[in-house]
């Protein structure tokens, strides 16, 4: 019982003194993430919006896959993402493995396909007759595709939290391609891994604690986005 | 003087949906200005003709002029489509204030911020929803919504306006209230209008002329009177209101009336007709009336008969009173008329009706329907067309 008691205590210290290295990994894991989720953002809502939109052959199919891409384990991207930026890979002239940029990457894989599988949900759960609505009051295609993404907005926060609590507390692809390096690409979830390993549970319960704040804050958003009502 | 095109020109409008043919429409003219009604059951394709005509479905086949200028899917569609407006069932509003879901047709247009404000301020204090303003949609009440969706669609000035029964569900003193204003504002600003309702009352308050739909085709066009009196077949008249609607054969012309054997009885009405023809009688239960002994002696009702009541329903202000005559027939009376007369079921009454309070539809011959004359339908194929489209 000490152990963890102990271990609090330290925890605590490490956060109200502001410890340079517990702040430089929290940073760097929330620059990582942060910048991970905006492309998810990007790539993730325009797609799915399309394919909400869109009919086409085949178009079960690429929703099940987005559907299964939305539990991706980050290990299996953390493979792929190395072998791409290996030395001699695909990638390999971006000579960014063991970067935070590798990071961004895998991390950005793992994301994209939460974002985008959510934003096919939203913006399918909108009425039909919304879309009707909105071109019936004179709006050009572009137009229309904007208002629904403005209407979706509460459920595509939502894919924003989800993408970005996802990878914040990811460990396998980050450790794999962003190698743990101390003050370079050591974010929480890596560290706590070694720390942990190590026996220095003191570090490992603060970043252990910041990483459920993190958690703790999506989940407020997102309980709250879930208990709000519909327009009429 | 030339006289200026219709505002809406319909020529053989077909859509098609699923492989089933949803609408057939060989012509349909509306004028500037006019309010026209949709009536029919649910099904009938009244909200698809009213999507069609807003270009939101694509027709199969058929041409579509507004103001004499052919609208099709490569030319002119979205600048049509910014000259009207249109009111669903649900309000659709979005998930923002009702100032801004007022102004946002005009947003679209690219309106400046001056000319939005002053739009939107005109328009909410018409529908009298001043107050809500800066409320957000969500939480305003379903009458309250519906207003709001009926000033964004007022908003943009539309040259014609399509309500997709937008009373449906609302309560009766909020529908009431609604259909009030909203008959108002369409006559000052004279906007034309397409109303699609399963409703024949609001029909007959709002609209210049009625459209009887079924089965994705026009039944009956022609002035509220004119459907309601004059109905064309026994499906309208049953959707009009005729309660009793009685098949039978003329046996004796007279001048200008004839006699028809019902059920075995004679019932007179005018018309000429000739004998041996099959006709159908349309009686509404208005202009029945109803009398216990002692009889008066002289009536101007040309058609008495001893009639026993089978039952009476109630319905709000009146009674429906169902009679056997040897032919069933409806009659409604007060609630004062009730009492003062003892009526119970199965008491032995006199039903009488006049021979001109009876709407004579013939069987044989392709007799004029009111409404053959006035649209005239066109039928000669074979002219391909551009469909307008989404």
């Amino acid at each position: 019982m000490d152990l963890i008691f102990e271990g609090i205590l330290k925890a605590f210290h490490l956060l109200f003194t502001l410890d340079p290295e517990v702040l430089g990994i929290t940073l760097l894991s929330l620059q990582v993430s942060g910048t991970a989720t905006l492309i998810s953002l990007f790539v993730g809502i325009s797609i799915g919006t399309m394919v909400a939109l869109a009919e086409f052959p085949g178009r079960r199919l690429v929703v099940s896959l987005i559907n299964t891409g939305m539990g991706l384990p980050p290990v299996v991207v953390g493979l792929f993402v190395t072998i791409f930026l290996w030395r001699n890979g695909p990638l390999g002239f971006l000579e960014i493995l063991y970067t935070p940029a590798a990071m961004i990457a895998a991390q950005a894989v793992i994301a994209t396909p939460i974002v985008m599988g959510i934003t096919l949900a939203a913006i399918q759960a909108l009425p039909k007759k919304l879309r009707l609505q909105i071109l019936a009051l004179g709006a050009t295609r572009l137009q229309m595709v904007w208002i629904l993404v403005k209407e979706a907005r509460l459920p595509l926060l939502a894919g924003v939290m989800a993408g970005f609590g996802g990878v914040i507390s990811e460990v396998g692809a980050s450790i794999m391609v962003g190698g743990n390096i101390k003050g370079y690409s050591r974010v929480l979830t890596t560290a706590t891994v070694m720390e942990t390993s190590r026996g220095n549970f003191d570090i490992a319960i603060a970043l252990g604690i910041i990483l459920l704040l993190l958690a703790y804050c999506i989940n407020l958003v997102l309980t709250h986005i879930q208990q709000r009502e519909r327009p009429r | 003087m030339i006289t200026p095109p219709p505002l809406l020109t319909v020529k053989d409008l077909r859509v098609r949906r699923g492989g089933v043919r949803v609408l057939e429409i060989p012509s349909l003219i509306v004028e500037e200005g006019s309010i026209l009604s949709l009536i029919g059951p649910n099904g009938g394709g009244k909200t698809t003709l009213l999507q069609t005509l807003a270009c939101l479905i694509r027709a199969e086949d058929g041409e579509f002029f507004f103001k004499g200028e052919k609208v099709s899917s490569s030319h002119g569609l979205l600048q049509y489509r910014r000259r009207l407006a249109m009111v669903f069932q649900e309000p659709m509003l979005f998930d923002t204030t009702v100032f801004r879901n007022v102004a946002s047709g005009l947003k679209i247009r690219g309106m400046d911020r001056s000319e939005i404000e002053k739009r939107v301020k005109q328009n909410l204090q018409r529908f009298g929803i001043s107050h809500l303003v800066d409320r957000s949609a969500r939480k305003i009440s379903g009458g309250e919504a519906q207003r709001a969706a009926l000033a964004r669609a007022l908003a943009i000035q539309p040259e014609i306006l399509f309500l997709d029964e937008p009373f449906a569900s609302l309560d009766p003193p909020t529908r009431e209230s609604l259909m009030e204003d909203l008959e108002k504002i369409l006559r000052q600003t004279n906007t034309t209008t397409i109303f699609a309702t399963h409703d024949r009352m609001e029909a007959l308050r709002l609209s210049d002329r009625i459209a009887v739909m079924n089965q994705g085709r026009i039944l009956q066009i022609g002035p509220p009177d004119e459907v309601m009196n004059q109905p064309g077949d026994e499906f309208i008249a049953s959707f009009v209101g005729v309660e009793t609607i009685l098949a039978g054969r003329v046996v004796r012309k007279g001048r200008g009336t004839f006699i028809a054997a019902i059920d075995g009885k004679e019932v007179e009405a005018v018309g000429e007709v000739e004998i041996g023809e099959p006709v159908v009688f349309c009686i509404r239960p208005e202009n029945v009336t109803l009398a216990v002994p002692p009889y008066p002696e002289a009536t101007s009702a040309r058609n008495v008969f001893p009639a026993m009541i089978t039952k009476i329903v109630p319905l709000g202000l009146y009674y429906k009173i169902n009679l056997d005559c040897g032919f069933p027939l409806v009659a409604y009376v007060t609630g004062h008329s009730l009492e003062n007369l003892s009526l119970q079921e199965g008491q032995v009454v006199s039903a009488s009706f006049k021979a001109t309070a009876i709407h004579v539809i013939r069987k044989t011959n392709k007799a004029p329907f009111p409404y053959s004359t006035k649209i005239a339908a066109v039928n000669d194929r074979g002219e391909s067309s551009d469909s307008p489209f989404l």
